[in-house]
């Protein structure tokens, strides 16, 4: 599940597993952008994204290991790279992520001559606004930011961000309400909520959804990123601000889950494949890459994941159950209203104050 | 009185011999320190990098209502930490201390034990048993409940209905400053509870039985005898249990439901979502400095009385 790891255990392990890489890699010839395969593969992943017999169908193929470490959110990643880790050949941002990784020059351009199957992305990804052209990254899944809910507490999906904001309905179902615990995602369903754009950096604006989070906060059980779906099957609580995958998940172990795109818009995000700078090996890495863009291999990681492929010749071998799910393939009218979270630059620590702002309120 | 001058090779001598803790406090304290406290001078790149300046503004961005009120609400929580756990420990270190000397590794170990066990999950065990269903909640309106029913139905007085309102509801237990302490009272006892035993364990006895000959009763000889003579555990394990809660930040994001930062929280989000490294750097470095004065206070003030 995305971000189930925590990311204190991150902090402390990943640094130092990063350590030990960064001192085993170091010695290791770095197989110097030629044309051949190096033994091993090292995989930088969020937990529970990839079907593992994905990588046990590329070693079997190619005779390359893949080591995959795992992290928690986009900022720990960069955090690591931006610290000097060294290792990782496929590192997998978010895409307002990317777009601060290729300013900040962590990325390495990707060789199209050793992409063949780019061909099968759907156009809708191929030209992606934070990588125009692919050429630090290509999309791997994708998918919304909404809200879970209880089926069995709901007649009506609740697929309108007024059940966490509007005082009459979100007040029903007080103190059983978790918004993700994320800037940028809180921020952005207020903001939407508001009729605004996501990516605003009007302040005034600013302020009013800070004001309605300040608000909201009264029905809040908790800001949780980690373990929402959990406490929606525990009935602790009936309302999740969610990440799709994540629900979708869960739901195949607790029915009565489910998840709904507001009709008011939401985040839409995909987690892109890319290479750092410092991969050591940057021709196996693109095999890899490429590999991953065979239709039944995106298909097998769609079906694993719960979230849906930017592949547009993967939708056959895609289970049914997902590929006609409004909630993962949203119809076009929704779609259309689905925005992307760009970098907001200079604006991040303004949004940083007003969620710090949010969390100091109250008692 | 009057200092020989060392001669050459005794002086090179010392230098050899304390060459490697030199070298470990540079290389893991001084220079750390001193890359943070450049960082707090700098300024935030528009993607997140240092852009190096001699600026103090970020020490006047802490100097703001909203980052006071979160260090005051954090001071707080961690006083409150290091009360609760004094008041407890120490007991609890004069129990142990006082028993015959072969029970007490035994004691100690049984003390150790929990220990043995990540914070992370210890954390996360409180969580469960803080839940709106969680067990304490569950023991709450389920047993206690059905017992005051029980009694009500038996024994007929008007108390059992109040009683009976309270229970019927589950507590919010989760999610409050109150669960937060409790999570850091009970992640640094032991650090409260092993430098007490230590002092006490140290303590002649027959000066408390002097005391008591002079006079003195159980509080007196409590008050002017045993406690100043174990002041020094006393002192360091305020120390130790002060400083963790002071920059304690899972706790409250696990048991507090992220829902009230703490300063700790706050330097973790400038660093890794709002990247703004100059800014946390200059948090760290107030903190710190905080931390530094205060315990130089506290040491001076224990080892007078």
């Amino acid at each position: 599940m995305r971000r189930l790891m925590m990311r204190t255990i991150g902090l402390g392990l990943v640094s130092v597993i990063l350590l030990m890489l960064a001192v085993a890699c170091g010695g290791r010839d770095g197989g110097g952008g030629e044309q051949e395969l190096a033994q091993e593969l090292h995989l930088y992943n969020w937990s529970e994204y990839i079907e593992p017999q994905v990588l046990a169908d590329f070693e079997a193929e190619f005779g390359v290991r893949v080591i995959e470490d795992t992290f928690s959110n986009n900022e720990e990643l960069l955090a690591k790279l931006q610290a000097g880790a060294t290792g990782y050949d496929v590192i997998v941002p978010s895409d307002y992520m990317v777009e601060i990784m290729i300013e900040e020059g962590l990325l390495a351009e990707l060789n199209h001559a050793n992409l063949a199957n780019l061909g099968n992305l759907d156009e809708k990804f191929s030209d992606p606004p934070y990588d125009r052209g692919m050429v630090h990254c290509v999309p791997y899944l994708w998918g919304t930011t909404g809200i879970g809910y209880n089926s069995d507490v709901f007649e009506e999906e609740p697929d309108s961000w007024s059940y966490l904001f509007d005082p009459e309905i979100a007040s029903q179902y007080a103190g059983r309400i978790t918004m993700l615990n994320d800037v940028r995602e809180a921020m952005s369903a207020a903001l939407k909520y508001l009729g605004y754009s996501l990516n605003t950096t009007d302040e005034a604006q600013l302020a009013q959804a800070r004001d309605l989070l300040i608000q909201q906060k009264a029905w809040v059980y908790a800001y949780d990123t980690e373990q929402y779906e959990d406490l929606l099957s525990a009935d602790e609580i009936v309302l999740a601000h969610s990440w799709s995958g994540d629900i979708f998940m869960a739901a195949d172990e607790d029915e009565r889950l489910w998840y709904a795109i507001p009709q008011e818009g939401g985040v839409i995000w995909a987690d892109n494949l890319c290479i750092p700078n410092t991969a050591p090996s940057k021709y196996t890495a693109e095999v890899f890459i490429n590999f991953l863009l065979r239709p039944e291999i995106s298909a097998a990681n769609s079906n694993y994941a719960w979230y849906a492929s930017p592949n547009a010749k993967a939708a056959e071998f895609i289970d049914p159950q997902i590929l006609d799910e409004p909630a993962i393939y949203p119809p076009s009218d929704v779609m259309e209203k689905l925005e992307w979270l760009e970098d907001v630059g200079d604006a991040t620590p303004i949004y940083e104050r007003m969620w710090t702002e949010v969390k100091a309120a109250g008692p | 009185m009057e200092i020989q001058p060392r001669s050459r090779r005794e002086t090179r001598r010392l230098i050899f011999l304390i060459a490697p803790s030199l070298f470990w406090l540079l290389v893991f304290f001084l220079f750390p320190l001193v890359l943070v406290l450049a960082i707090s001078f700098g300024q935030r790149g528009t993607y997140g990098g240092v852009e190096w300046s001699l600026s103090l503004q970020n020490y006047r961005r802490f100097f703001d209502p909203l980052y006071l009120r979160i260090f005051g609400r954090t001071l707080l929580i961690a006083l409150t930490t290091t009360v609760i756990c004094l008041v407890t420990g120490y007991p609890l270190a004069y129990f142990i201390a006082t028993r015959p000397p072969r029970w007490r590794n035994g004691l100690l170990l049984l003390l150790m034990i929990p220990f043995w066990t990540n914070f992370l999950i210890r954390t996360y065990a409180w969580l469960l048993l803080l839940r709106d269903q969680g067990l304490i909640n569950m023991l709450w309106t389920g047993g206690l409940h059905n017992a005051l029913l029980w009694l009500s139905n038996t024994v007929p007085l008007p108390v059992w209905g109040r009683l009976l309102e309270a229970t019927s509801t589950s507590l919010s237990l989760f999610g409050t400053n109150g669960a937060i302490i409790v999570g850091l009272v009970y992640g640094w006892l032991p650090d409260m509870v092993l430098p007490c035993y230590a002092a006490i364990e140290r303590l002649d006895h027959s000066l408390v039985e002097a005391a008591q000959d002079l006079y003195a009763n159980r509080v007196q000889s409590f008050l002017r005898v045993i406690l100043p003579l174990t002041m020094s555990g006393v002192v360091a394990g305020s120390v130790l249990v002060f400083i963790p809660s002071l920059g304690a930040y899972v706790t409250p994001d696990l048991l507090g439901g992220a829902k009230s930062v703490m300063m700790g929280n706050v330097i973790y989000s400038q660093f890794m979502s709002a990247r703004d490294y100059p800014f946390g750097a200059a948090i760290s470095f107030v903190l710190m400095t905080v931390m530094l004065v205060g315990t130089l206070i506290y040491f001076r003030l224990g080892t007078e009385s």
